[in-house]
């Protein structure tokens, strides 16, 4: 399991965090329990899987809902 | 293509806006209605399209958003006809957003401005010796690295070699240059006003005190009280619940245009954002001010505070003792103070340092002939004069008349709390002395501060004995003080004032007393950014700094306030919307929109009146 933290572009509607959440917690891999979507921050955060899913494939699908990543950082 | 239409949804509502001028000019100017609807329906499309792609976006992951509601609104508008509705609707919709965008960032802008104080790059010293800007990632602890004037210190450390003062600004809220040199503890965030530092890396990155402040104050941010996670569920079914509604009615009237209308006043937004927005502007005010709250449930609790427990020793008083009173008798002061000081230059009593303070440079003699008198004092010869140092029991054995002015004064530094220090010079009581843990000063005024914002109960626990603290809590004005506490003492104290209902904050100093800092509803750390008072506590002052206690206070009170305004616009706002449809004929979609979008801005520039929030 790794834990990563993804800046987003500034969001500004509150029922974004339920499209990113809901996005975040389709992918496989993605430890439903963990996803946080921080609305004041513009950040996610959230634990995976490594083996079984890639940061990027996370961020696709940030992505494809319509929101901008900036920066990730894994740990 | 719909990347591109999201990332230029701002272009597109100045466009449609456009549109929708040009259109009512060539109504009203030109007469033409062909015109003016060609350019609506225009307007309507573009204006369109990016919301309808969001709710696409939101539908492929089971979510009913308000761009969903707005879309199929727009959709129904459209399909019969009223392209002028459809396209104001857009219009306020995408310009609202734009608004909210602009004016959020501001509420949120006190708490970017902290952590863009982040260090970016540092100097490091390479193998070669030489020292190459690295980004900060890079560094690790143990790494040796340069500060030059003007820049920021990249993490904590200590100083190898040079000197210079630094703003620790980032750190304790206060900017008061703090002058550096070897050995001393610099740390990440901080700004070396002049002067050139070589440091040794002791924490990097988050593991630094102003990581670890970046990351609290942002999870403080978003942190959800009881109340928020409620909005958040409700909004949940809220939002498709509408959307049944609007179809119901639909099927029920055979109106449509009512149907649509529905779904736009139905919109949540100023309910759901109303509470987040208070939060972060509150919380920023405190980062500003070198006030750590730690997210909303801390607000809430914290604005119904009654009672306030205090740690005596460190947080209501300096924590070393002092001389606080001084009295001479006979004349030769300053000759006996020298022969005073020399004596007790050779003591490591503990009052014999509050003394040696007190008197400062003075002349030493020669001492011969000491001798410790167990529990009472020294007698040792100075220059010739027999001097004997200590209490009232050495006094009485030394056999030194005491008149009625010292027996006087010695009873009124008793009352005081003092520890009494007497000096006889050949059998003459020359000096009298009361040594004692002086109050902060401005605790009392402070102490005053928060009695007026609402604190009925001012408790005061010290491990110290009964006297002592009575003479403080006389001194301060406290409701109650108990002496003889021990650790675990205190914290059965605090439980059992919760169990009577209280809402109790603790202040200590985050040493000895995190039990009782954990135990109280709200903790209260005074301790400089030390890593236990940051962890065990709810609520941290960054600077140690008492007189921030009735800011943070009041910044508190007016935050939870601020929340149930907001809570009280947004529903207010959806009531009188609903309200106006049933019984009123002027009420349509673009009224709708915009008054939504209205009760948005409302609730965020009410929550952004928070950041300038001052105490009075």
């Amino acid at each position: 399991m790794k834990s990563a933290t993804i800046q987003l572009e500034t969001l500004t509607c509150p029922s974004c965090m339920q499209k990113i959440e809901g996005a975040v917690k389709g992918v496989a891999g993605v430890d439903q329990d963990s996803v946080k979507v921080m609305f004041n921050a513009s950040k996610v955060k959230l634990s995976f899987d490594e083996g079984q899913v890639s940061i990027e494939d996370i961020e696709q699908a940030i992505t494809r809902v319509g929101y901008e990543v900036q920066k990730t950082s894994v740990r | 293509m719909q990347r591109l239409i999201l990332r230029n949804r701002n272009q597109i509502a100045l466009i449609s806006g456009i549109l929708i001028a040009a259109a009512f000019t060539s109504k009203f100017v030109l007469g033409s209605l062909v015109v003016f609807e060609w350019l609506l329906i225009v307007a309507s499309i573009l204006g369109a399209a990016p919301i309808g792609i969001q709710a696409y976006q939101a539908l492929k992951v089971k979510v009913v958003s308000i761009d969903v509601l707005v879309t199929i609104a727009v959709t129904g508008a459209f399909l019969i006809r009223n392209f002028e509705e459809s396209a104001i609707v857009t219009f306020l919709f995408l310009f609202g957003a734009y608004l909210e965008q602009r004016t959020l960032n501001k509420t949120r802008s006190a708490i970017k401005e902290l952590t863009e104080m982040a260090p970016e790059s540092a100097l490091k010293k390479m193998a070669d010796g030489e020292f190459v800007e690295v980004p900060v990632e890079d560094v690790d602890s143990g790494d040796v690295l340069l500060v030059k004037t003007g820049a920021k210190v990249p993490v904590d450390g200590t100083v190898l070699s040079g000197e210079g003062s630094v703003n620790e600004a980032s750190i304790t809220g206060e900017s008061i240059p703090v002058l550096k040199e070897a050995g001393s503890q610099v740390y990440a965030g901080t700004i070396l006003d002049n002067g050139t530092l070589q440091i040794r890396a002791d924490r990097v990155g988050e593991d630094t005190t102003f990581g670890r402040i970046i990351e609290l104050v942002e999870e403080a941010q978003d942190s959800k009280s009881e109340a928020e996670r409620f909005i958040d569920r409700f909004s949940r079914y809220y939002t498709p619940a509408i959307l049944v509604l609007g179809f119901i009615v639909w099927l029920v009237s055979r109106n449509l245009e009512l149907a649509i209308t529905i779904l736009v006043l139905g919109c949540p937004g100023a309910l759901v954002i109303g509470v987040p927005v208070s939060n972060v502007a509150g919380i920023g005010n405190g980062a500003r001010h070198g006030i750590l709250l730690k997210g909303s449930e801390v607000i809430s609790d914290f604005s119904r505070l009654d009672t306030m427990v205090f740690d005596k020793t460190g947080t209501l008083t300096m924590g070393n003792p002092s001389v606080a009173e001084t009295e001479f008798y006979g004349g030769h002061g300053e000759e006996a103070l020298s022969y005073l000081a020399s004596v007790e230059r050779e003591s490591d009593h503990p009052l014999a340092k509050a003394v040696l303070e007190a008197i400062g440079e003075t002349a030493y003699h020669p001492v011969s002939a000491t001798e410790v008198v167990k529990g009472a004092g020294i007698v040792a010869t100075v220059n010739g004069h027999r001097v004997a140092v200590g209490n009232r029991a050495l006094m009485e054995q030394e056999q030194v008349e005491l008149s009625d002015k010292a027996q006087a004064d010695i009873a009124r530094f008793e009352r005081n709390g003092n520890s009494l220090v007497l000096t006889a010079v050949d059998g003459q009581l020359k000096v009298l002395m009361g040594v004692r843990d002086q109050v902060r000063p401005g605790v009392r005024e402070n102490l005053q501060r928060l009695r007026k914002l609402g604190v009925k109960h001012l408790v005061m626990l010290s491990g110290d004995n009964q006297g002592t603290v009575d003479a403080v809590s006389r001194e301060l004005g406290l409701t109650e003080a108990h002496g003889n506490m021990l650790p675990q003492d205190k914290s059965a104290y605090i439980k059992r004032l919760i169990d009577a209902g209280r809402v109790v904050a603790f202040v200590g100093d985050g040493v000895n007393d995190s039990p009782s800092l954990a135990l109280a509803q709200i903790g209260i750390a005074m301790g400089g950014g030390t890593d236990v008072a940051i962890e065990t506590s709810d609520v941290v002052l960054m600077n140690s700094d008492f007189g921030r206690l009735p800011h943070a206070l009041g910044l508190a009170k007016a935050t939870a306030g601020n929340m149930k305004q907001n809570i009280m616009i947004a529903v207010g706002v959806v009531l009188v919307l609903l309200t106006s449809l049933i019984f009123s004929d002027w009420m349509n979609m673009s009224i709708g929109m915009l008054v939504h979008e209205g009760s948005i801005l409302a609730v965020i520039l009410n929550g952004m009146r928070l950041l300038r929030y001052r105490l009075r």
